[in-house]
């Protein structure tokens, strides 16, 4: 039987401290660079004009700049996407030319100027206000999530686990911010989508962890709110672990074969899923613990169900 | 006894993976290339259009697999791209304009499967190749439109009823009305409160000013109308462009998605899709002769067009009204219950009609419909050339002196009907719309897509297959398994949900489903293996197993479904695309690892004296 469970109760708590320090420091980085770097924008929250062009071989892409700028567009952003004969080309919105003419118009520039046969793989074209309206619904996409489960989980177990799984899950989307703007890694939709399914993952283990946390504040008679959380921690840190590193594996499937426009989708996922197994540890349950959470909290319950539990044992 | 699960149950799990796996088939199948014949305008592709296909095809030689007429198409299939080609230019010609000709894929989907529902998954354009346009309405044009067509009736409905006023204009959101005598404003009031029960009024009889603001449901009656009549004249010119399967729907309140599948030339497709249409009433030219006109002799005060089928009239020059003036158009039925078209003209167009025919009474009128269409020239500066094509879309006896609102029957069919109230609202462009968005995709990077998203989803499985097996031994084959069916019953179900669609982000979300599938065995398992070092017996442990992590799974899944299902409220194309396989993979993840997983071990371990368990 392979095993990857620890013989003793590690105490988790007792690093609390740390970690919570840990935790502030890489928050406060991500907020220091989000708010000096920004967030580097791609096409769906901009506006402007993507074209991604084949060419036979290896693109040479000053001379496709040269091409460009002597057809009066010398602001386009050139560059190479995926492999050396795949180029992207970007253009901000402009006043003067029909906006979605753009994409035909570089591409019979470029058709006619490098007398490679080139390959159209794809144009897109985004308006400014489409942009805005997407940053606008993606924004209130998240905080709807969020509200939505801090509801569900205070329903379903108790407010200060629903504040700490939402405290767990505003560090990871905001150090899966801060990494991207560290990065420089572009946020499109795909990106938002992977933030989305971040909040879903590390979620579910926050809700492992706290289930398992309630379940032994009734079953343990024993033990002080720290050791009892402690207990928790170790009983799942096996399922944890497997489960990270299932996971692990497919996002690996996904980063290195998935290709180049699922690339930022895999990176999001990937590092989230790091930091929401980190932060379903650390955030969640110190931030329940800091609250004061004790057994008396969900003590209502527990007669019925352990009536319930000894009838089943019965056979 | 411990962990059997009765006959029925086992059925019932193996009846619902057995209906899974068989809509799954139909993408087993794959394409056939294949020609699709479309009527436009309201014709329907009929029997004698099939014939006619037929003997075209036979006439050039050209072999076909099997040929069929379907909801008013003909769809007919091919072994190879070449002879769908060839079949497509002769057709193209051979067939006129009353048809468009398209391009096709059919799915290879047997006659017993295809019978009992079974369709392939819809793959999005990322996947397939092909364009999609966001387009917004302008819908302050079509408030600002809506609002001066109110002055204009207003006006005229006073000056009826010959109550004086001083002036009517808009006033920012509302439009005033001011008078001379406080008789006059009182009168009004009531005429208009009962004429427009959709506006509210209020008077000021100190200003002698009477104020009428539309009411929130009429303001969105307007966007609504506005929304709907631009879906109609865009899915009438998308029909046009020939291409199979698109999509003109809806988003939100004032943008519509159009999708076609397959089109690289977006130059084209957007040039159609802003293309402009107008109406035009014409008197038709009963004096001149026909004939003559026919051989280059067109009296100088008219000119010489044709409708549909290419039947030639002569019309007057002088234009009676422009389409314009038409503010609605609805096709019902006469009090003989035969079809008719009732036409709604703004109060301008009703003395325009009103002065054009009262002399006129018993003559023809025609309606004529007028759109520019791009060719596929292009001029010396690279804009390609529109030419304008006008065609007599009818021809009817002025009965009366026609007013504001008249009605055209005679009209033919029902069908006939609708399509003329159709193309007279289309002429009738009451808001414009622009392009917004625009996504095309190439056929190469679909089909790499494809190979991509399809490679990922393998390695990952082959992945997890692995560490379960070496982690869990036994057990973890039937997580395996029942992550086998999971993908299984998404595949199923995808393809037997009519709206859904596989994006790369969708075949993503495959990929993160199956890594997070096997969570809850995990769970059950990890469970498991405590409450044997606990010290219960084997079965007892995996009954507490199952029992005590169903809970967990439950509460953790439907968190991940909160997002997931947010995230398909709110977002569009692949994302939603992502959001659709998530949310299915959710729930038969769900399925599969606890209710399916457990049938295994029940029918292998369940009820046995064991001492080990390989877990």
């Amino acid at each position: 039987m392979f095993n990857l469970r620890l013989k003793e109760t590690v105490a988790f708590m007792s690093y609390r401290k740390f970690a919570m320090i840990f935790s502030a420091v890489l928050m406060l980085a991500a907020v220091t660079s989000l708010a000096t770097n920004k967030l580097n924008f791609g096409l769906d929250f901009t506006g402007g004009t993507l074209i991604e062009v084949g060419f036979e071989q290896a693109a040479d892409l000053e001379s496709l700049r040269d091409v460009m700028t002597s057809n009066g567009f010398p602001e386009a952003k050139i560059q190479f996407y995926g492999s050396s004969s795949d180029v992207v080309i970007r253009l901000g919105l402009r006043d003067d030319v029909k906006a979605e003419m753009l994409g035909n118009q570089v591409l019979d520039i470029l058709q006619s100027n490098t007398g490679q046969n080139i390959d159209m793989r794809r144009i897109e074209f985004v308006g400014a206000s489409v942009g805005d309206e997407l940053a606008e619904q993606g924004g209130l996409a998240m905080l709807t999530a969020l509200i939505c489960i801090l509801v569900y989980v205070a329903f379903r177990f108790e407010w200060r686990f629903a504040i700490g799984s939402v405290a767990a899950l505003f560090h990871d989307v905001l150090l899966t911010l801060g990494l991207f703007s560290v990065l420089g890694l572009e946020f499109d939709l795909t990106v938002l989508a992977a933030i989305l399914a971040v909040i879903g993952y590390s979620l579910n283990d926050t809700i492992v962890v706290s289930d398992r946390i309630r379940e032994n504040f009734r079953k343990l008679r024993t033990g002080t709110t720290e050791e009892i959380i402690n207990t928790s921690l170790t009983q799942t840190l096996s399922r944890t672990f497997i489960t990270s590193i299932t996971t692990l594996l497919v996002l690996a499937a996904l980063f290195f074969w998935g290709g180049a426009l699922i690339h930022g989708f895999a990176t999001a996922l990937l590092f989230g899923v790091f930091v929401g197994t980190y932060s379903s540890i650390y955030v969640a349950s110190s931030v329940a613990l800091s609250l004061g959470i004790s057994k008396e909290d969900l003590i209502p319950e527990v007669i019925e169900k352990e009536g319930a539990d000894q009838e089943e044992m019965m056979p | 006894m411990l962990n059997k699960y009765p006959l029925w149950k086992t059925l019932m799990v193996m009846f619902i993976i057995a209906i899974g796996a068989l809509y799954a088939t139909p993408n087993l199948y794959g394409e056939a290339p294949a020609v699709q014949v479309s009527g436009l305008r309201g014709v329907e592709a009929d029997a004698a259009t099939l014939d006619q296909i037929k003997a075209q095809l036979e006439q050039n030689n050209i072999a076909y697999d099997s040929i069929a007429l379907e909801k008013g198409q003909v769809l007919t299939r091919f072994k190879s791209t070449d002879s769908q080609l060839k079949a497509r230019d002769i057709l193209d010609e051979s067939l006129g304009k009353q048809y468009s000709v398209a391009l096709n894929l059919t799915p290879n989907t047997p006659d017993w499967l295809a019978n009992i529902g079974g369709t392939p998954m819809k793959l999005g354009l990322d996947l397939s190749g092909g364009v999609s346009f966001l387009m917004e309405v302008n819908m302050k044009e079509a408030m600002a439109k809506a609002k001066s067509g109110m002055v204009s009736e207003f006006r005229s409905e006073l000056r009826n009823e010959k109550i004086r006023y001083r002036t009517v204009k808009e006033d920012g959101n509302a439009i005033s009305v001011i008078f001379r005598k406080v008789e006059d404003l009182q009168a009004a009031e009531s005429l208009l409160e009962k004429r427009y029960r959709d506006l509210l009024f209020k008077t000021d009889e100190d200003s002698l000013t009477l104020k009428a603001t539309m009411t929130e449901l009429k303001e969105k009656e307007i966007r609504e109308y506005a929304l709907q009549q631009n879906i109609t004249i865009i899915r009438n010119r998308v029909n046009e462009l020939g291409v199979a399967e698109p999509l003109v729907q809806r988003q939100g309140k004032k943008h519509i998605v159009i999708e076609l599948p397959g089109v690289q030339d977006t130059a084209k497709a957007k040039e159609i899709l802003n293309a402009t249409a107008t109406i035009e009433f014409r008197l038709v030219d009963t004096e001149g002769d026909l004939a003559n006109a026919l051989n280059g002799r067109i009296p100088a005060s008219s000119i010489l067009l044709t409708d549909r089928d290419g039947k030639p009239s002569l019309l007057k020059k002088r234009i009676m009204l422009t389409g314009d003036h038409i503010t609605d158009a609805k096709s019902g039925f006469d009090e003989y219950s035969r079809p008719q078209v009732n036409i709604s003209l703004d109060s301008a167009g009703g003395s325009k009609m009103s002065n054009g025919t009262k002399n006129n009474i018993g003559k023809p009128m025609a309606t004529v419909f007028i759109e520019y269409k791009a060719t596929d020239k292009k001029d010396a500066e690279g804009n390609i050339i529109f030419e304008k094509v006008e065609e007599i879309i009818s021809i009817a006896t002025i009965q009366a002196r026609l007013g504001k609102s008249f009605r055209i029957t005679g009209a033919g069919s029902q069908a006939e009907a609708h399509n003329l109230a159709l193309l007279l609202r289309a002429g009738a462009l009451i808001a414009p719309i622009t392009i917004v968005e625009e996504r095309t995709v190439g056929p190469t990077l679909g089909a790499e897509n494809v190979q991509l998203g399809f490679k990922a989803i393998m390695l990952g499985f082959a992945f997890v297959f692995a560490f379960m097996m070496f982690y869990y031994r036994a057990f973890g084959v039937v997580a395996n398994l029942a992550l086998g069916a999971n993908l299984v019953l998404i595949v199923g179900v995808m393809s037997m949900i009519p709206g859904a669609t596989l994006t790369l982000p969708g075949m993503a979300g495959i990929v993160l489903t199956v890594g997070m599938a096997v969570d809850a065995n995990v769970l059950i398992f990890e469970r498991i293996r405590e409450e044997i070092r606990e010290g219960k017996s084997i079965q007892q442990a995996i009954h507490q197993g199952y029992e005590a992590a169903f809970s967990t799974i439950i509460d953790a899944n439907i968190t991940t479904l909160i997002a997931a299902l947010i995230l398909f409220a709110v977002g569009t194309g692949p994302v939603k695309g992502f959001a659709v396989t998530l949310s299915i993979g959710i729930i038969t993840s769900m399925f599969t690892s606890v209710v399916a997983s457990r049938t295994v071990v029940n029918a292998v371990w369940g009820g046995k004296r064991l001492d080990k368990l390989s877990i």
